[in-house]
């Protein structure tokens, strides 16, 4: 079989295999959070409510695909898609296991963060083209967030290339096979964490759709399935920022010398995915909401004075060779 | 935990100080103006001092009142009206229409009450909004219900009923059934001009659109949006997200509650009432009962008067609680509002075995209660007692000290004390700049004089402090609720007064002196003695007062309800202005009202 025909079956189960965990991502959290809150949570569709995101799903395709009439008809439609197929493309480069990688780039990280930057469009435009006011505030918030973010997840991570000496997420991976990077590289990972909830609008850094203040903010005109895209998005996001953690500071699929053994690095990585999964939800359930410009403030004033220092400190110690 | 015996039989009713002096002080600083004593024929049944005085004379007499007294009435509690044209008992100062101030110094602990006749050919009077910034939201309500006009008011519009009403609702000759009226009709013209008359006009508020270099943008945040609450609407001129003004449109919630009570015996308003802060269940009946029971004279029992106490505290848990979770929730904490839900399902659990009913109980009745307490009442209540607190301690940890609410609530939506007395600020939310004016300690009511407990206050009036007071608050009201517990006194849980209703059944049967008041006061209800009263008692939210005039019928003549979420809406432009959006989500929270108990 020739080799694209190889790839697009992989991109192609990649897909059916990504968008049902999505699906499930959304019972997993709402029979989390439902315990968490000494409640039960969706409970009724299939054994443990299991199927429950595949009824809503259901509902969804079934709605009508409406767009107000004083939309910006092009971009409203298009505004999710952008988001989705961001997220999407970062699965790309992401090393699952040694044998598990679509795509073997060589400047994987690069692609991820641009692929991150370019999800923004997403959320500006669905803002600015619903033509709302709240969506607009919404769309402000998510580009003064997101741009500020970026920043410094961009820096954070530069402690990583810097130790690994190459952004190819696999070469990333297999250098920590003496020692995760978390252990030299904690603070980077604080900040990426921290910059990654960001991006991912969620609690306490959901400001572009605090549902308390501007309704649902950008996407407060949608429904249906465009709105679906957007959950989709959210919740693959979450599952991205979790995976780059593990990637990078976590050694990927590695695992030390006994444990290695008892399962699949596949296994050990989905393993260590899911933590950092739960820990997003827990932390929705835990925090409130700081003010916009309290998050603004915490990111230029705190998040990047540490992202550089952790950056210097980490060449000067590469540079003695200490690390 | 205090177990020391109380003696509910020392319990003394607190009374205003004496009417003359005040009107002696009034007098000395204006001869000229004519002020008459309300008479016996007033037959004002409560002890605030009431006069009338003619309309010429009134803006000089408030300048007085509230300027140049040693001690100003500085609050201004209540303004409204009332339509006489049918009265029968009047004495011979009433003309056709009655605009009543009543007015509060708390330097003095006094009330006073100031009449003005009008007629029916000249409904206008001078508007007092110099004096008291509150009176505003008043005089436009007395003006939507009764038409009465306010000159020099500064925007005399309607307030609670649409601007496309015609008419003023609480006039006597207007309808209060829908079968007195025509059909009710919405052709496509009359709906387009309902939708016209809500689109907000910013030049009609004085408002500007521009400001050299931006343009502002008017942001209409509700009556549908998930943190107002209920349905209000505030419309926003913003600059970018900052809050440069806001102007409160209420009026949504509205149901002609004070209507209804010209239609309603005075037993069959009970249920009304409990919907009026809907949050505040019983807490809503203890005013208006007390109220009717002045009027007819009748003493409650002890037990009756503790086991309202008890359960009015219960109430004040259960709204603070929601006012806890909602608030957290409003600053983006979404999980406290669930543990204080299972919080409130046990308290609900408890009203549910006493009353049978949950949320509106309307368990109080004119001289006692419905019924008396269920057998095991108390292991039931020591339980809660001994529970709650230890969850309000962890609760703690997991709102009040949490940094981010506090980088959120800290110094935001602040007021002073002088501020919040200008604009009727009453309750918790007065007290957490630091005034420790609570009704249960200053005028104590219904034997809470007997009751060992402490008011909370706050020190910088924001909204931290608003909910900080509350949780203390619910502190101490398992404080009381402990000594009801502990000290519940024995006997009958109902007055033995002809008008308690429902009457005393027990002698039906042997006599005909017991059978036929007990029949006529079932089937027509209580007949109340012609009179005046107004009680206030410190509610949830803040304070709670019922006017009521009674003109010796089997219903009331005019109930009017100053319900204290009103002023503090009024408020909210105040502490608005140069916030953030996040921050007036916030500042909405802390405020802790109803709809409901704004609109009536």
């Amino acid at each position: 079989m020739p080799d694209n025909v190889i790839k697009l079956i992989q991109i192609t189960i990649m897909l059916a295999l990504l968008i049902p965990i999505a699906a499930m991502l959304v019972w997993v959290e709402r029979r989390l959070i439902g315990i968490w809150q000494d409640r039960l949570g969706p409970n009724r569709v299939g054994p443990f409510g299991v199927l429950q995101s595949f009824a809503d799903l259901l509902k969804i395709l079934g709605k009508e695909d409406w767009v107000p009439p004083f939309a910006d008809k092009l971009v409203f439609v298009l505004a999710p898609v952008i988001g989705a197929v961001c997220v999407l493309m970062s699965f790309a480069v992401l090393p699952f296991s040694p044998d598990i990688l679509i795509a073997d780039l060589n400047i994987g990280l690069l692609f991820f963060l641009a692929m991150a930057s370019l999800a923004v469009y997403s959320v500006v435009l669905a803002g600015w083209a619903s033509n709302s006011k709240y969506a607009l505030l919404g769309g402000m918030r998510a580009a003064a967030q997101t741009v500020s973010y970026e920043v410094f997840m961009g820096l954070s991570l530069m402690g990583v290339v810097l130790l690994a000496g190459s952004f190819n997420l696999t070469e990333i991976v297999l250098a920590q096979q003496h020692g995760w990077f978390i252990q030299s590289q904690f603070v980077g990972f604080v900040v990426f964490f921290i910059a990654g909830i960001a991006e991912s609008h969620r609690l306490p850094f959901d400001l572009p759709e605090a549902e308390t203040e501007l309704t649902a903010g950008f996407h407060t005109e949608y429904s249906g399935l465009k709105f679906a895209l957007f959950f989709l998005g959210e919740y693959l996001g979450v599952t991205l920022i979790s995976c780059m953690s593990v990637v990078l500071f976590f050694g990927g699929w590695l695992m030390p010398e006994p444990l290695d053994n008892w399962l699949p690095p596949f296994m050990w990585f989905v393993l260590k995915v899911s933590f950092f999964v739960v820990f997003f939800i827990l932390l929705r359930t835990a925090l409130p909401r700081p003010r916009f410009d309290q998050l603004l403030g915490f990111g230029w004033k705190v998040m990047l004075p540490l992202a550089l220092l952790n950056l210097l400190v980490t060449a000067l110690l590469s540079l003695l060779e200490v690390l | 935990m205090n177990n020391s015996a109380l003696n509910f039989s020392n319990s003394k009713d607190w009374h205003q100080p004496h009417a003359a002096a005040i009107f002696n002080e009034l007098r000395a600083h204006l001869p000229d103006v004519r002020l008459t004593e309300a008479s016996l024929l007033d037959n004002i049944r409560d002890d605030t001092a009431t006069c009338w005085v003619d309309r010429q004379d009134l803006v000089t007499l408030m300048q007085v009142i509230r300027h140049e007294l040693s001690m100003p009435f500085t609050l201004c509690f209540d303004i409204t009206a009332i339509d006489e044209t049918e009265r029968e008992y009047r004495s011979e100062q009433v003309s056709d229409f009655t605009v009543s101030y009543h007015l509060v110094s708390p330097d003095r602990n006094q009330d006073l009450r100031i009449k003005v006749a009008l007629t029916k050919d000249d409904k206008t009077i001078p508007s007092v909004c110099l004096y008291w910034p509150n009176a505003n939201w008043y005089e436009r309500e007395v003006w939507d219900m009764f038409g009465i006009v306010f000159q020099g008011h500064p925007h005399l519009t309607r307030i609670l009923m649409p601007h496309t009403w015609q008419g003023h609702p609480l006039l006597k000759v207007h309808p209060a059934r829908a079968t007195e009226m025509d059909p009710f009709t919405l052709p496509a013209y009359k709906q387009d001009e309902e939708q016209e008359a809500l689109k907000f006009q910013p030049e009609a508020w004085g408002m500007k659109r521009q400001h050299e270099n931006t343009d502002f943008m008017f942001l209409n945040l509700g009556p549908n949006h998930p943190s107002v609450h209920g349905a209000f609407r505030i419309v926003l001129q913003m600059d970018g997200e900052e809050i440069v003004d806001c102007v409160p449109d209420i009026g949504y919630h509205h149901r002609g509650a004070e209507k209804m009570g010209e239609r309603q015996s005075w037993h069959s308003y009970i249920p009304y009432t409990d919907r009026i802060d809907y949050l505040g269940g019983v807490m809503n009946n203890f005013p208006y009962v007390m109220a009717v029971e002045q009027l007819a004279g009748i003493q409650v029992p002890d037990r009756a008067k503790v086991i309202r106490i008890m359960t009015a505290e219960m109430f004040r848990i259960l709204s603070h609680l929601l006012f806890y979770g909602t608030f957290a929730q409003d600053v983006g904490a979404l999980s406290p509002i669930f543990y204080m839900f299972i919080d409130r399902e046990k308290l609900f659990g408890i009203i549910e075995a006493f009353t049978g009913a949950r949320m509106h109980p309307s368990w109080f009745r004119i001289g006692g209660i419905a019924s008396d307490l269920p057998k095991g009442w108390n292991t039931l209540v020591r339980e809660y007692v001994n529970y709650l607190p230890a969850r309000l301690d962890q609760y703690e940890k997991m709102v009040m000290q949490n940094s981010i609410l506090k980088a959120r609530t800290q110094g935001i939506g602040a007021y002073s004390t002088q501020e919040a007395i200008d604009w009727g600020i009453t309750g918790p939310g007065l007290r957490a700049t630091g005034f420790a004016w609570d009704l249960r300690k200053q005028r104590p009511y219904s034997g809470y004089d007997q009751f060992d407990f402490d008011v909370p206050t706050g020190a910088n009036g924001d909204c931290y402090d608003r909910c900080r007071v509350r949780v203390e608050e619910m502190r101490q009201s398992i404080r009381i609720i402990e000594q009801c517990l502990n000290n519940m006194p024995e006997g009958p849980y109902k007055a033995e007064h002809p008008q308690t209703t429902p009457p005393d059944k027990s002698k039906t049967m042997t006599d005909i002196d017991s059978l036929i008041p007990h029949f006529i006061n079932v089937s027509w209800g209580p007949r109340i003695p012609a009179g005046e009263v107004s009680v206030a008692v410190e509610a949830t939210k803040g304070i709670m007062a019922y006017h009521l005039v009674s003109d010796g019928s089997t219903i009331s003549y005019r109930t009017r309800i100053r319900t204290p979420s009103f002023p503090h809406l009024q408020m909210i432009p105040v502490m608005a202005r140069g916030q953030m959006v996040a921050d007036l989500i916030a500042t909405l929270g802390s405020i802790d009202y109803v709809m409901a108990d704004v609109d009536r």
